[in-house]
């Protein structure tokens, strides 16, 4: 019996680690242009290739190419840009803002913001998505985005929308198209299934599109997800934002070592891609295409976005500790306004003084829209909703033991 | 008034809401073509089609997510988990989603769900499909409990739960579902048909919720129980001659303390009878209840009778259920001078 060898646990380890250079080979990448584009009826089984290849429309030097390139003019790119440039903007004010301790907590989505807004100007007004933590772009991407009050929710002040029952960044805007951030991951993605599965009872138009990330899709709500989602054939859009990092595991851990999180979806028999998320027209463009089906009653379509989590996971973490800190710089998939700016230039739409207006333009609106949201107070300074406001809104009508307690506070 | 079953007053409380509400869609594991484990919604798909009656995979987390999704669309979704016993794997969904979402988004969304499932033991279901959870729900804030024990009730309650705006688990007593049970088990069943509460209209109406039912009017001793509880105290009380007051909760929580202060300030004596297991169960926050709203009344500590702290026993069911003769003899003991 000596033949035997004694077995061994293999515990994934990330492809960089603070001084060990990133090997980013792992990430198999395809040249801009070369993966096809199937018909939007296409069989979700025809999709296992698309499943492991990589969606990608700008080349290096700015070219939109291949069937995957969206016809759009330059007024659609401009607003794209702004809308990515003001997540950045936001982003990057609010950060400071927390380290002034006027916010208890941020989350920034420095690197991933071409996804939320390449998507948000794929859906209708009247969709509904169901994000997680660092979806903020599908917010800031809108004509009509909610900046003030959003300031509001993070500042946990007066006029904060939420009432100051919840942490900054767990936004609800229902009349945008926005449903509450729970905090407990995984949960929002069977539930926009429940939401489509809703619309097509009632013989709507309107669509779902579902938000998670790479490390919770281990979670069981995220499997029972696409179940669902495939069983009725639901009008829902199923988005896995693989930004390399859950806070310290990289996404190996959540078994992203030998497949793809795309290639989930194929199993569960519902049409996957796996897509460059710093590529603004690619997200676009598979965006539309996941949509149409949908709308089309061909069903659920899961999108594995690839990108990188610039920032920390949030304002609690270091992750310097675990990370190689020049793997932003490094990630083969760039910066993804960078990498429109430079599209919009080569077709000679746009010129570095354009961008340096607009990047001014969008911090004076930042920056008005936070002195108007400063206004309304802060956690800090106290200014928040008065103490009886905590015992709204648990029911819908007050229960005697609810007014009971709120009494022995003697409010 | 026609006599139905308790199976039949919840079908009928279903059909009277999916007639008058099209907002209301029914699911759950083999509800549909098969009409349910328990023909709770035998021939509703038939009638109201596929779309609003349907089957769903095998996944209780799933059943209660799509629920929460469809009611933050605008839907009254009625959600049927087979056994209570098999909620555990939709906990996040009822305790950290349906039961907080209103509260989180400040009324931007909602979930007005029901969630249906059949508790209790009684039918040699053993550890897995007998047990009560009312407590793990009633210590959630933001979700209704429900129990109604009889046919009257359970479809009043329900057509209440599935009208309210907040969540409501609805828990439904099994071992009730065909007749009323006081713990005699070597007896004959007694079908509804034979019992007053088995009369229940065709029609729409409300019990209301928050609601408490004095089942057995009494003097000497008030018994706080539900589901198949207010029956077995029925017998205690008949067979010990102990003029005991039985309320029926009927909603667990939130509930009507008013019904129960003004009785056990009239009767100064009380016990609480439940069939889930004691330690930490909901009779704990009756007792409390009681001690904080009717202390200087009490002539007797106030007595739980429960199930044993034990996982519901398959061949020891009858030792663990709680009979009539173990809440006969808590009767006699806080009786004693």
């Amino acid at each position: 019996m000596n033949d035997q060898r004694a077995l061994r646990l293999h515990v994934p380890e990330p492809a960089g680690r603070p001084g060990h250079r990133t090997d980013f080979s792992y990430l198999h990448l395809s040249p801009a242009g070369e993966v096809r584009k199937p018909p939007v009826d296409t069989a979700p089984r025809a999709t296992a290739d698309l499943a492991y290849a990589l969606v990608r429309v700008l080349d290096d030097d700015g070219r939109a190419v291949g069937a995957w390139a969206p016809d759009v003019d330059a007024a659609f790119l401009k607003k794209g840009l702004r809308g990515m440039i003001r997540t950045r903007v936001f982003d990057a004010r609010m950060l400071v803002a927390q380290r002034q301790k006027k916010l208890s907590f941020y989350m920034q989505s420095l690197g991933e913001e071409a996804i939320g807004t390449a998507h948000a100007m794929a859906l209708q007004d009247g969709d509904m998505c169901f994000p997680t933590y660092r979806q903020q772009s599908l917010l800031l991407a809108r004509d009509d985005a909610p900046i003030v009050p959003m300031m509001c929710q993070l500042l946990s002040n007066e006029r904060d929308p939420i009432k100051g029952r919840q942490m900054p960044v767990m936004y609800s805007f229902k009349r945008l198209g926005f449903f509450s951030i729970s905090g407990n991951l995984a949960t929002q993605f069977i539930q926009a299934v429940g939401w489509a599965m809703a619309s097509a009872i009632k013989g709507d138009t309107r669509i779902a599109s579902g938000w998670i990330g790479d490390g919770a899709t281990a979670e069981a709500d995220f499997h029972t997800a696409l179940t669902f989602a495939h069983v009725y054939r639901a009008p829902v859009i199923l988005n896995v934002v693989n930004n390399q990092w859950a806070i310290s595991s990289f996404q190996y851990v959540a078994g992203g070592e030998q497949t793809t999180f795309a290639a989930r979806g194929t199993g569960c028999g519902i049409a996957s891609l796996r897509v460059d998320g710093n590529d603004f027209l690619a997200v676009y463009s598979v965006s539309r295409w996941a949509a149409e089906r949908a709308r089309s009653n061909l069903g659920p379509t899961l999108i594995e976005w690839i990108t990188y989590r610039a920032g920390a996971h949030s304002t609690s973490d270091d992750p310097t500790k675990y990370r190689p800190a020049e793997d932003w710089k490094r990630f083969p998939l760039g910066d993804p306004i960078e990498r429109l700016k430079r599209h919009m230039i080569a077709r000679g739409v746009w010129s570095e003084a354009d961008h340096g207006a607009l990047q001014q333009e969008v911090e004076g609106e930042v920056v008005a829209a936070q002195k108007e949201a400063e206004r309304s107070g802060s956690l800090a300074d106290g200014h928040v909703f008065p103490p009886r406001e905590m015992f709204e809104d648990v029911f819908e009508q007050m229960p005697s033991h609810l007014v009971r307690q709120r009494r022995e506070l003697g409010i | 008034m026609p006599a139905m079953s308790m199976i039949q007053a919840l079908r009928s409380a279903m059909d009277v809401m999916l007639e008058r509400d099209p907002d209301v869609v029914v699911f759950g594991e083999d509800v549909g073509n098969f009409g349910g484990v328990f023909r709770c919604t035998e021939g509703l798909q038939a009638k109201y089609g596929t779309s609003r009656v349907f089957d769903t995979p095998i996944s209780e987390g799933g059943i209660v997510g799509i629920a929460v999704g469809m009611g933050a669309y605008g839907l009254r979704p009625v959600a049927e988990i087979q056994f209570a016993d098999y909620f555990y794997p939709a906990s996040d969904q009822i305790v950290s989603e349906a039961a907080r979402l209103r509260y989180r988004s400040a009324g931007d969304f909602t979930a007005p769900i029901t969630v249906r499932m059949p508790c209790g033991g009684g039918i040699y279901g053993g550890q897995t499909h007998s047990q009560s959870p009312e407590a793990l729900f009633t210590h959630v804030c933001g979700i209704r409990t429900v129990m109604p024990s009889n046919p009257y009730d359970a479809k009043g309650l329900l057509i209440a739960s599935i009208e309210n705006n907040d969540p409501v688990m609805f828990l439904e007593p099994k071992r009730l579902y065909n007749g009323p049970f006081d713990g005699h088990h070597d007896r004959p069943i007694v079908p509804w048909s034979r019992h007053p509460l088995g009369e229940v209209p065709d029609g729409y109406y409300t019990v209301p919720l928050e609601s408490a039912r004095v089942f057995r009017a009494g003097n000497d001793v008030t018994v706080l129980a539900y589901g198949t509880m207010v029956y077995v105290s029925e017998a205690a009380a008949s067979e010990t001659g102990i003029d005991a007051e039985i309320i029926d909760l009927r909603s667990v929580w939130p509930l009507d303390l008013d019904a129960i202060v003004d009785s056990v300030k009239r009767t100064r004596r009380c016990i609480v009878v439940h069939e889930a297991t004691r330690t930490s169960g909901f009779g704990a926050e009756l007792v409390s209840l009681v001690q904080e709203h009717c202390f200087y009344h009490l002539e007797a500590p106030v007595e739980r009778v429960t199930g044993f702290d034990t996982p519901y026993p398959h061949a020891q069911e009858w030792v663990y259920f709680p009979s009539p003769d173990r809440v006969g003899r808590a009767l006699q003991r806080v009786m004693e001078p």
